[in-house]
């Protein structure tokens, strides 16, 4: 097995071990859920129209929860320094713990959202919509985040600052990721949003790794 | 002197010395010509005299923006020429450009209240500068973070390269999605749709702040430059007061 492949199964195992990260995120994309009813009262119909956003909101906030253990779970056992010492080119090191975090944490939000779409009183075709932009955004917040969480590795307590550095660049995300859902229930109009969506997470393809890879190599030399 | 010869930090503070008074000269007479241009502006037909906060509100959001491409010179500065200087300049940049956008976006909400009858509107102007202005904060923030100012300088170097996608996002927000705040009035394709006697105290106030954030930054990167040497004094001192 090639060693991209060895890390991305080690990282997706561990995330979903007690501890990992994963089941914690799927939990808190729950807890947000669930919490933001209570704030707003039961009003159904309010609730089914601002449905999508709710979801991705909660899908934002519940991958920048398991973002900040990116870097730092293996930073904290040594694993960091073997890896940024191995002969692998660091860009795709990066590349792959992205797609790992990904598959182990964002898949399971996706997978989720039926359920908890009930909980918003979202209707089936609306939920599917609602995944379908997931699908397309949550690799654009997953390499971004890789950014600041690449960033925030490097300094003491930087786990407090990966939120700051992160969000204004996962706002563009999360804009689009409603508008093209809106779109989609509403039925026209979905093919720009879903472009753009598409399009932001390209560029975080380009951007995330070869920005992450630079700061992880000025930072713990 | 070559221009290069600034890059020598205490060839620097000396010129900086020897040239400060002028730029603040520079700027009071620019600013002060610019207000009086401004004051005697006539009013605009449909606005009346609130047009008048634009003289202040257009400028700031200029440099807002115009801040972000000196960081992000400086961070090519640093990563890429690794000139010596570079990473002082981006640092002293940062609270600057936060301060310019705020001040954008308070006196645009200011404008917007008695204009379109809103303090706020989430439109893609207003929002992607408040999305700037939290990546200054961030900026600001990772420079604190880190004790040793050369390994912050890289590292908010590159958040600076990767925040700089955003520039050009605001500047033709305006034009992709048409919703609320104006589209390009003076820097656009087929020139300004400013009458004269409108724009021209805009563009004298445009110049009067970018002199005063040069005047401001060249105080604030000798000031950097002086913090480093108290702090390299100190580690100095406290090394040989251990080894003592």
């Amino acid at each position: 097995m090639s060693p991209l492949a060895a890390l991305i199964q080690r990282d997706i195992r561990l995330s979903w071990r007690v501890g990992g990260g994963a089941a914690i995120g799927v939990l808190f994309f729950l807890s947000v859920v669930v919490l933001i009813p209570f704030a707003l009262g039961p009003d159904l119909a309010l609730l089914r129209k601002i449905g999508p956003a709710i979801l991705w909101l909660g899908a934002l906030l519940a991958s920048l929860l398991t973002l900040d253990r990116l870097f730092l779970a293996d930073a904290e056992d040594g694993s960091l320094d073997l890896i940024l010492s191995s002969r692998n080119s660091l860009e795709l090191v990066c590349l792959a713990k992205a797609l790992a975090h990904w598959l182990a944490s964002s898949i399971p939000l996706i997978a989720a959202a039926p359920i908890i779409g009930l909980l918003v009183n979202l209707e089936g075709g609306a939920t599917a919509a609602v995944m379908l932009t997931l699908l397309a955004g949550t690799p654009a917040l997953t390499l971004t985040g890789m950014i600041g969480a690449a960033l925030a590795v490097t300094l003491r307590r930087g786990g407090l600052l990966l939120p700051l550095l992160v969000l204004p660049l996962s706002i563009p995300v999360l804009i689009f990721g409603v508008i093209a859902a809106n779109a989609a229930i509403a039925g026209e109009g979905f093919a720009a949003p879903l472009s753009v969506l598409c399009a932001l997470s390209l560029l975080g393809l380009v951007i995330g790794p070869v920005a992450a890879a630079a700061s992880l190599r000025q930072g713990l030399d | 002197m070559p221009l290069i010869d600034l890059a020598n930090p205490s060839r620097f503070l000396a010129f900086v010395q020897r040239a400060l008074p002028w730029f603040v000269a520079a700027t009071a007479i620019v600013l002060a010509a610019g207000l009086y241009a401004a004051w005697n502006a006539p009013d605009d037909y449909q606005q009346g005299a609130t047009v008048k906060i634009m003289f202040i509100h257009v400028p700031n959001a200029w440099l807002s923006m115009f801040v972000w491409g000196v960081m992000s010179v400086a961070a090519l500065g640093t990563l890429v020429w690794r000139h010596p200087l570079a990473d002082v300049a981006g640092k002293a940049a940062a609270p600057l450009g936060a301060g310019f956008t705020f001040l954008a976006l308070v006196t645009g909400s200011l404008w917007g209240r008695p204009m379109w009858g809103t303090y706020w509107e989430w439109d893609a102007r207003m929002t992607s500068v408040l999305v700037l202005f939290l990546l200054y904060l961030g900026i600001i923030a990772l420079w604190r973070a880190v004790d040793d100012p050369t390994r912050a300088a890289r590292a908010a170097a590159i958040l600076t390269l990767v925040g700089a996608v955003n520039i050009p996002i605001i500047k033709f927000s305006v034009d992709w999605w048409n919703t609320l705040h104006q589209p390009a009035s003076v820097f656009r394709l087929g020139g300004p749709t400013i009458a004269w006697s409108i724009l021209a105290p805009l563009l004298i106030m445009g110049l009067g702040f970018m002199l005063l954030f040069a005047t401001l930054h060249l105080a604030a990167m000798r000031n950097e430059i002086l913090k480093r040497r108290i702090r390299t004094l100190q580690m100095m001192q406290a090394a040989s007061a251990q080894a003592a």
